[in-house]
């Protein structure tokens, strides 16, 4: 009896743990709302955290998306060829990144670049008792390490979404203009005829800006609410990535659902 | 000595969960002096100064500061009382994304509205006074052990603070630096005359530079007095504490509730 309810028993430890788990991340969400008027007011504050969150994951962003735009390329004119409307490419490239690939991939990035990087940060200043020093100093660490971070993360993701684009789309043009030889009036034109400002470019920016609200929360949470250990904080440095990745991919279906 | 008391526990008793960490505890904290609390590991010592600190809030009875009850606080006054406070924590806790300059200069920053200038000024002097200006350029992660320990106690003093709590200062520390903290300790304390508590379990060095000192153990107060009355006390607690027995009045095992021999299966086949 006992080895048919375990396996039940998990699992609803599990479901209620996930559930308190997710009560925690809204009260800190709203903690960090209420505790936002130093990263605002003392802007530089946020701006040192865009330099670590965004700037320096400008290398991979740029990377992967051209990389990402020159595999489209190849890939989508091989298959356009066949139906013989490889002068759609332009179109095709620019409407996969800018609506699914950009804002997705770029947040996947931002998640394993910039997030395990501030769980990791802020779980260790937990460790070290530094967030504990703070607190002591009558300084909230909310407003002080965690308000700018979050708010940091939520202003680069958008820029960084759009870069990737810009980048993909290059990508594109590189392998469908310069190296396969297509007519670059065509490549162009046939994209600019076919995304629509609002509903492609936008919407794409409104997804990335809820991927990167989503993103770093669950980073700035994980850390905080990380085990003061080297263990407890590897661990919720995975829980980050994991997490974030399975949140945007979820969070990816229901906004494309409500957008296009 | 209640008369002038700064910090004054009364009949505090806390517990983390169900595990009860201290006990009907009284003691009293004089205005400008230096006392320690003694006592073995896990014997609450450092939970004391999370209590008057209010990091943590007692389950029964009071904890005075200047008056006042930190544990009926509101979150604002609390820390109004903290802007009062400094706290040297046990391995320093210095940030580790600042220079030692914008370390010391922290609490200066945040709390004050003052000019970059005078900013500066206050924190050279700071550093001075642990005997470390010219590391300002340093990051936490350049300095020795003691080197972190002292520029700690200068962010701790930057807003010239009433009241110093200090969380085993003493700890991990080489001879030398251990000197030089119990120095600057007695000496900081005397200058800004700050009452201070100091939670530790260096014996001798602590008897050398306190004004009075409170055994604790099992979650009560053992024993207390002034230096010279503890190294000369009778009770075999404090002597076994004093001199580093292992055993004594405190036992060498943890209380395991059976013997080796029942754990092991020998006896008590019956049960």
């Amino acid at each position: 009896m006992n080895a048919l309810l375990n396996p039940i028993r998990r699992l609803g430890a599990l479901s209620i743990n996930a559930i308190w788990r997710l009560g925690f991340i809204s009260r800190f969400f709203v903690a960090i709302l209420l505790n936002s008027g130093q990263s605002l007011l003392r802007f530089q504050l946020t701006i040192r955290e865009v330099y670590f969150a965004g700037v320096l994951s400008l290398i991979i962003i740029i990377v992967s998306g051209l990389f990402v735009g020159m595999v489209l390329g190849l890939q989508g004119y091989n298959t356009l060829a066949r139906f013989g409307s490889a002068d759609a490419l332009g179109a095709l490239v620019a409407l996969s990144l800018l609506r699914e690939l950009g804002p997705v991939l770029a947040a996947l990035l931002f998640a394993s670049r910039s997030g395990s990087a501030m769980t990791a940060e802020i779980g260790l200043m937990k460790a070290t008792e530094q967030l504990e020093a703070m607190s002591v100093m009558a300084v909230n660490p909310i407003a002080r390490v965690v308000a700018p971070r979050f708010w940091a993360g939520v202003i680069s993701m958008p820029i960084l979404a759009a870069l990737f684009n810009v980048m993909g789309i290059f990508g594109g043009y590189l392998v469908g203009v310069e190296m396969i030889g297509l007519d670059a009036g065509t490549f162009w034109s046939q994209m600019q005829n076919n995304v629509d400002l609002h509903y492609d470019v936008i919407n794409g920016l409104i997804k990335s800006l809820f991927f990167g609200m989503a993103v770093t929360l669950i980073a700035v949470f994980e850390g905080y609410d990380a085990t003061p250990t080297a263990a407890g904080v590897s661990s919720a440095t995975t829980r980050t990535v994991v997490t974030s990745a399975l949140v945007i991919l979820a969070l990816d279906f229901v906004l494309t659902a409500f957008m296009f | 000595m209640s008369s002038d008391s700064f910090i004054e526990l009364k009949n505090v008793s806390f517990a983390y969960g169900d595990r009860p960490i201290l006990q009907d505890i009284s003691l009293t904290i004089p205005r400008g002096k230096l006392v320690a609390i003694m006592g073995g590991s896990g014997s609450g010592k450092t939970t004391l100064l999370r209590l008057i600190s209010g990091q943590v809030l007692a389950q029964k009875g009071q904890v005075l500061v200047d008056g006042k009850d930190v544990g009926r606080m509101s979150s604002r006054d609390l820390y109004q009382h903290r802007r009062r406070m400094g706290m040297l924590f046990q391995f320093g806790a210095l940030f580790t994304d600042l220079s030692v300059f914008d370390n010391v200069a922290f609490p200066i920053r945040e709390h004050t509205r003052l000019p970059e200038s005078m900013i500066r000024d206050l924190v050279l002097m700071k550093l001075n006074a642990v005997g470390l200006r010219g590391t300002e350029a340093l990051m936490p992660a350049e300095l020795s052990g003691g080197m972190a320990r002292r520029i700690a106690l200068a962010r701790a003093i930057a807003l010239d603070p009433q009241i110093m709590l200090y969380d085993e200062p003493f700890t991990g520390l080489d001879p030398i630096s251990l000197g030089t903290i119990a120095l600057l300790i007695k000496k900081l304390n005397d200058a800004l005359g700050t009452s201070a508590v100091m939670v530790t379990h260096d014996v001798h060095k602590s008897l050398e530079i306190v004004d009075h000192v409170y055994f604790v153990a099992g979650g009560k107060i053992a024993a207390e007095g002034t230096p010279d009355e503890v190294r000369h006390s009778s009770s075999p607690w404090v002597q076994q504490f004093v001199q580093g027995e292992a055993d004594g009045p405190v036992h060498f095992a943890y209380p395991a509730g059976n013997s080796l021999a029942e754990a092991f299966g020998i006896k008590g086949e019956t049960a």
